[in-house]
């Protein structure tokens, strides 16, 4: 505000005295310098005109009958609250005592007795500019709250939008324990998890560098991919493909997105694990052995698409297993003295998990022993996810109800993939996309996509790659078949899968068939042990005995053609 | 000041060196640092010696840095990393962009 012009506002001015002829003549000089003025004769007149005139400045006599200039000030200064109104004692006290006291009731300073016109003015010129001040400063402070009310209000709004596209998904389930702060997004932190097509799930935890809005921004498109991608079938290195590239198109050069993946496949008893920049994931075993995954890669949104490395590290697993994943802000809570929780907070804790806890209530318990505090901050991302038995797990929900546009019903459709495209593409969301357009399987699609799936993997890991399935049962193995399975995928040239689908009309509803073909050499169908009883399922030099009993169990019939490199499904729905 | 940068005697080797928490506040004078060293510049030495912490934000101007310097064939080394430092490098699996020694 311009000073000068400030200082030329009249004010309204209240005065107190109980002699007449000093309190004309304060009058008079305030009036002659410009302003209004009010007059008391008394503290207890001083106190009804300050209600009722909402004076500037108030000039109070220290010695006054009824209600002396101290009381006054102290009932003027409550009345006013916040607002500052300067209250000058007019006195000729000398005493310091006196003194001390008119400012210890809540008196601003002193004028002295006799009066001079100078020194009125330029007092009360003085606590004008003070009063001015201290008005700028709460007019700007209630504005600076009234903008980050606005501002939370707004990341309110921000967050019910984004709970709309990143729905929580299935963190609901019973083997899934998390604690993510609802405003959390606006830190930089997200958690989705999502139920698969045909059982299992994928869960992702991921920390933007960064904070606020760009933060929140650049989660919303993850969000939409993840989901999105999961109900489709897409498995977790599509969508770390998806993610990764879509971020380096939007994300400022600076800005990155570390993140976790996790696959979890409770049929086959098999983890999925991607972290790339997270802390180590932990894996407590049923039998309290426990392994760290670490980073093994750049975080998402930083390397093209060519350089991009969404190669997931197969764990083998089995019920009771606990996968534990966590945001840097599990390290970074701090105690009172500063220090971070860090790795071995972490490490600590998870040692001291003993068979009857859960690992999720050690490691919280931990962080809040340690911190001294009940509450978390917003950056705080803990998960904790359960092998489980496969029955009873959260499954995509099927859309009931025929839709009414009728899909295709009679129709024949082959597809076939071939050489180095075996090792880089995975063609199952395609092929489910094509017999989701038919409103009868649509409302199938779990059972479609295991179909699809177990014959897709059947023909690549056994028919092409000739991986004995045996392998997969112990440990040792476990490892060496999934490396010879990435290593096999570079020499696949000469080699194809070809799908062939069938679908008909029926009375009650309609028939798909489907044949999977691959340019394996087959198997000895004739003699496979789970061919000749459903009961003896564990091992075969081909099919795995629980992918055949699956599909034994889904379909209305299965051939083998060929030399067992030709199988043929037929699978009826019905209204 | 806690960014400092000097060349090596041939001009081609932009050196900067970081003191103290490596971290937001450092961004302006992290930019300023390179983007004003002229063309002669072919590669660089980001010197964390004196650098006592280092958080995502100081990735991610590291990365500013690689765009700046192009990209895929920038040629940038970060030496002398305290334990903590090395170890927050390591985990985002910045070695598989930058020279670490």
């Amino acid at each position: 505000m311009d000073e000068s012009a400030a200082e030329n506002v009249p004010l309204n001015i209240l005065v107190a005295d109980d002699s007449d002829s000093d309190r004309l003549i304060l009058k008079a000089l305030l009036k002659r310098l410009g302003h209004q003025v009010l007059d008391a004769a008394n503290g207890h007149e001083a106190v009804l005109h300050f209600q009722e005139g909402a004076p500037d400045i108030v000039l109070l006599d220290a010695l006054m009958p009824s209600m002396d200039g101290m009381e006054a000030a102290r009932q003027i200064k409550r009345l006013a609250g916040e607002r500052f109104v300067p209250v000058i004692f007019v006195t000729s006290l000398s005493e310091p005592e006196d003194l001390a006291g008119c400012l210890e009731a809540g008196g601003d300073g002193f004028l002295s007795k006799p009066y001079n016109r100078l020194m009125i003015k330029a007092k009360i010129n003085a606590f004008n500019r003070m009063r001015l001040m201290h008005q700028a400063l709460s007019d700007q402070r209630d504005l600076t709250n009234e903008r980050n009310r606005q501002l939370l209000e707004e990341q309110h709004v921000a967050r019910r939008v984004f709970d709309n596209v990143a729905h929580t998904g299935c963190l609901d389930a019973a083997n899934i324990r998390y604690h993510a702060s609802p405003l959390s997004i606006f830190s930089g932190d997200v958690l989705f998890a999502s139920p698969r097509p045909a059982g299992g799930m994928l869960i992702f935890a991921g920390d933007f560098t960064g904070h606020g809005l760009p933060a929140a921004i650049g989660a919303m498109p993850i969000a939409e991919s993840f989901y999105g991608m999961a109900s489709k079938g897409f498995d977790g290195s599509d969508i770390l493909r998806e993610i990764n590239q879509k971020l380096v198109r939007i994300l400022p050069k600076d800005m990155f997105c570390c993140g976790v993946m996790v696959e979890v496949d409770f049929a086959h008893n098999q983890l999925g694990v991607w972290n790339g920049g997270l802390p180590d994931i932990w894996l407590i075993r049923s039998n309290m052995e426990q392994y760290a995954l670490p980073s093994r890669h750049l975080p998402l949104g930083i390397l093209s698409a060519d350089q991009f490395n969404a190669e997931m590290e197969a764990v083998r697993s089995q019920p009771g297993d606990r996968l534990l994943l966590m945001t840097d802000g599990v390290l970074e809570c701090a105690n009172r003295e500063g220090q971070l929780f860090g790795e071995q907070g972490v490490r600590n804790a998870i040692e001291s998990t003993s068979a009857g806890s859960h690992p999720f209530d050690v490691l919280m318990g931990s962080i809040k022993q340690f911190t001294g505090q009940q509450k978390f901050g917003d950056d705080l991302t803990l998960c904790c996810v359960e092998m489980v038995e496969e029955t009873g797990q959260a499954t995509l929900t099927e859309e009931v109800g025929l839709s009414t546009l009728a899909g295709p019903s009679q129709w024949h459709c082959d597809y076939e993939i071939r050489d180095n495209t075996l090792g880089e593409f995975n063609p199952l969301p395609l092929l489910l996309h094509i017999c989701m357009e038919v409103p009868g399987l649509r409302r199938k699609s779990g059972e479609i996509y295991t179909l699809l799936s177990e014959l897709y993997n059947n023909a690549l890991e056994h028919g092409v790659l000739r991986l004995p399935s045996d392998w997969k049962y112990t440990p040792a193995g476990f490892d060496r078949y999934y490396s010879e399975r990435t290593k096999r995928l570079n020499r696949v040239s000469g080699h194809y899968i070809r799908f062939s689908f069938q679908h008909d009309l029926m009375p009650s509803g309609g028939r798909l068939r489907v044949t999977c073909e691959d340019s394996g050499q087959g198997f000895d169908f004739q003699n496979h042990p789970v061919l000749q009883s459903i009961d003896v399922a564990q091992s075969g030099p081909r099919y795995g005995g629980r992918g055949l009993a699956l599909l034994m169990r889904l379909t209305e019939s299965i051939q083998f053609h060929g030399e067992g490199n030709q199988v043929e499904v037929v699978y009826d729905w019905f209204f | 000041m806690p960014i400092q940068t000097r060349r090596s005697h041939d001009g081609q080797c932009l050196i900067i060196e970081i003191e103290g928490r490596f971290d937001f506040s450092t961004h302006q004078a992290f930019r300023d640092a390179y983007e004003h060293s002229g063309a002669k510049v072919s590669n660089y030495i980001v010197d964390l010696s004196e650098a006592t912490y280092l958080d995502s934000s100081a990735l991610g101007m590291l990365l500013l840095l690689r765009d700046h310097a192009g990209g895929d064939s920038a040629k940038i080394t970060i030496e002398n990393c305290n334990n903590d430092v090395r170890k927050i490098l390591t985990i985002s699996n910045f070695e598989q962009l930058f020279t670490i020694r």
